[in-house]
């Protein structure tokens, strides 16, 4: 028989026993809502928290250190073989060089100094931080009272909620007003006999003795700064931030103020101090994935990197594990539900005895017998699994609904905790149609095997 | 009927049916040659074996000794799809209680052998109302079995059983559930189709009269073997 005749037959018988055969492709549509309802969740949770943890810059990014910077200047020189990997210093050639890396988007230095903030007649010791541009899009600022930096190079500051309630009691009002950074700008001395009349208005004396050729100064300044925000997050927290700064500044205007870092000291130390050199990069890559690559390249130039890919990949497989579980307990209930296909097709064989013998006498082959019978299972697979993906949206949508009205309550942002993918809803129609097609098989045979004779005798 | 070919020939046929330690010979070592245009009448009282040895010669049943032979060809010795193309394409099929499918409008029954013989689509409107105009059911294509008088069920299982135009028609009681007039209509018919299409028919059937008055030979079996077997005219 042509596959539409055998289509319109089964649809058609399908249609006689509409209570019944209804009642079965809705025990199909349950099994697949509750398979697809569980997966959704899982799979909508996944996708919650690999945007924020790729909003949050963790797994896109390469914290890259200058492996000196963990050797004392008084500790013996290192081997032979590491000679040439400790002369790498994490300065801007270096900054240039990592750019230049493919799949990297964007490389920034940690500018991080510990200063005096003076507010009104106020004054706080604390740790602040440069942020670059890119941070706007972390998901860190969500919520905050104000607004982002207004440009790259903005003479502005966003506080961190406990820093400002060190300040005022009424944190909303220091929106709009200055504060005022006390910090140890680094200036190059870069001739000797310029560094000699430095030294002789400094130190009011003769030549310096053992200070080398080129050096740096100290110099006290102040940065009079716009505060423009206040965030309850902390955005330093993570990878290369180690967490903790209160005050935030653009990392552009950060850098400009020339703050002495710890580096300074060392590079002094080591004889070429007039290029400054950074404690700390971060390296972004493009997605999470280029990460291993980029590290690798980044370590053969010599430098120490550190990345969250690990956590990544424990991430993810907890995630599968998770929707394994969840698969499970949905294919449950679409085991029961085959369970009813099984018995309504059993059903109607002994029904259908008479017809099947009929359609024998007619000419039909035991194969055309056992595909009407496969077609009616399929089609029940089919639409149950159709009927059940809708089911199972709707039921992840009533949680997304539910949890949206908890998390408002709660004052919090809502976030979608269901996702039904194209691939999902595809999976479990197919599945639905394979587990009905199986479940067919045992009927479908039986079916085929009726003697016509004993069949057409059936009353 | 002089001088025509010889169509079906059975040989020696037996049917046996085991119940526990029992052994039923419901066919016993029955040979007969039936040729081409004959309308016999299998004549017998009941379980004298007659509707087994036409499920047999249907191509339904098999025999447990002996051969079929229908053009030559043993339907002992066929694989069970070629027995079912035997019935699809050389054979007819009439049975007592109709057997029409109740979900199925008239049409979509006598439509069924072309859907299982893979019959265009674009045939099939035109060799259904041909079928349904033959047994006079033209106006009734829309109904459903259930909608039918018993005459007219049986008339349109006949449409359904010449739908696919074939050699042989087998008829198993054809007026058993009808009363005589319907009966005798069913007849006619079943002669007019024999005498226009020149097809061969074989009738089971109890009621000699009837036998006597539309066949052109009845063969009678009794306790599974054939007693006798003369031409009527």
């Amino acid at each position: 028989m042509k596959t539409r005749d055998l289509s319109e037959l089964a649809v058609r018988n399908l249609r006689e026993a509409v209570l019944r055969n209804s009642l079965t492709t809705l025990g199909v549509a349950v099994g697949v809502a509750s398979l697809v309802a569980m997966l959704s969740l899982g799979v909508g949770l996944q996708t919650l928290a690999s945007q924020r943890l790729t909003r949050s810059g963790l797994f896109n990014a390469v914290f890259v250190t200058s492996q000196r910077n963990f050797r004392g200047p008084r500790q013996p020189p290192p081997p032979e073989s590491a000679a040439k990997r400790e002369s790498r210093a994490l300065d801007d050639d270096a900054r240039q060089q990592l750019s230049k890396l493919s799949n990297v988007t964007e490389v920034y230095p940690q500018i991080r100094f510990i200063t005096d903030v003076r507010f009104a007649d106020k004054s706080e010791s604390t740790s602040v931080l440069g942020l670059p541009d890119s941070s706007r899009s972390s998901g860190a600022f969500e919520g905050m009272t104000g607004a982002y930096f207004s440009s790259p190079t903005a003479e502005e500051a966003i506080l961190q909620i406990e820093f400002a309630k060190l300040l005022t009691d009424q944190q909303p009002s220091l929106i709009g007003k200055d504060l005022t950074l006390r910090y140890a700008e680094r200036a190059a001395l870069s001739k000797y006999t310029d560094d000699e009349a430095l030294l002789d208005a400094m130190m009011g004396s003769g030549k310096p003795g053992g200070i080398s050729p080129g050096g740096i100064s100290i110099v006290p300044r102040e940065k009079t700064l716009r505060i423009v925000g206040i965030t309850e997050s902390d955005p330093s927290a993570g990878i290369g931030g180690f967490g903790g700064a209160r005050v935030y500044l653009p990392l552009k205007t950060a850098e400009q103020l020339h703050v002495a870092q710890p580096d300074d000291l060392q590079a002094f130390l080591s004889g070429n101090p007039a290029k400054p050199s950074y404690m700390a990069m971060t390296v972004r890559v493009r997605s999470p994935k280029d990460v291993p690559q980029v590290e690798a390249a980044i370590k053969q130039l010599g430098f120490a990197t550190f990345s969250l890919l690990d956590a990544t990949k424990s991430l993810r497989l907890v995630f599968t594990v998770f929707d394994l579980f969840l698969g499970l307990f949905g294919s449950l209930a679409l085991t029961v539900a085959s369970l009813g296909i099984i018995n309504t097709l059993v059903m109607a064989i002994l029904e259908r005895r008479r017809e099947i013998g009929i359609l024998k006498a007619l000419g039909a082959t035991d194969r055309d017998v056992r595909s009407l019978f496969f077609a009616e299972a399929g089609a029940m697979g089919l639409f149950g699994g159709v009927f059940g993906v809708a089911l199972g949206w709707l039921i992840g949508s009533a949680l997304t609904w539910g949890t949206t009205i908890y998390l408002h309550r709660q004052n919090l942002p809502g976030v979608k905790i269901s996702y039904v993918p194209w691939w999902l809803a595809l999976s479990a129609i197919g599945f639905a149609i394979v587990v009905s097609l199986v479940a067919g098989l045992y009927p479908a045979s039986r079916a085929a095997r009726l003697n016509p004779v004993e069949a057409l005798r059936y009353e | 009927m002089p001088n025509a070919p010889m169509l079906i020939r059975t040989e020696s046929v037996s049917r046996e049916y085991r119940l526990g330690e029992t052994v039923i010979r419901a066919v016993d070592a029955v040979s007969l040659t039936i040729e081409q245009g004959e309308f016999l009448a299998l004549l017998g009282s009941s379980g004298s074996g007659k509707s087994t040895l036409l499920s047999m010669m249907a191509g339904l049943d098999r025999p447990t000794s002996g051969a079929i032979r229908v053009r030559e060809r043993n339907l002992a010795e066929l694989e069970a799809d070629e027995l079912a193309r035997y019935r699809r394409e050389t054979v007819g099929m009439v049975f007592q209680s109709f057997n029409l499918l109740p979900r199925m409008t008239l049409e979509e029954n006598v439509e069924l052998p072309l859907r299982l013989a893979e019959v265009d689509r674009s045939d099939r409107q035109s060799r259904v109302g041909e079928a349904l105009e033959r047994v006079g059911l033209a106006a009734r294509r829309q109904h459903r079995p259930s909608e039918l008088s018993g005459g007219e069920q049986q008339r349109g299982a006949l449409a359904r059983a010449l739908v696919n135009r074939p050699a042989i028609l087998f008829a198993d009681e054809p007026t058993g559930n009808l009363d005589s007039v319907n009966g005798e209509q069913i007849l006619l018919l079943l002669r007019e189709i024999q005498d226009s299409l020149g097809m061969t028919i074989i009738m089971v059937t109890h009621e000699r009269p009837l036998a006597e008055r539309f066949a052109n030979r009845i063969a009678q079996l009794s306790d599974g073997r054939l007693v006798s077997d003369g031409a009527q005219r």
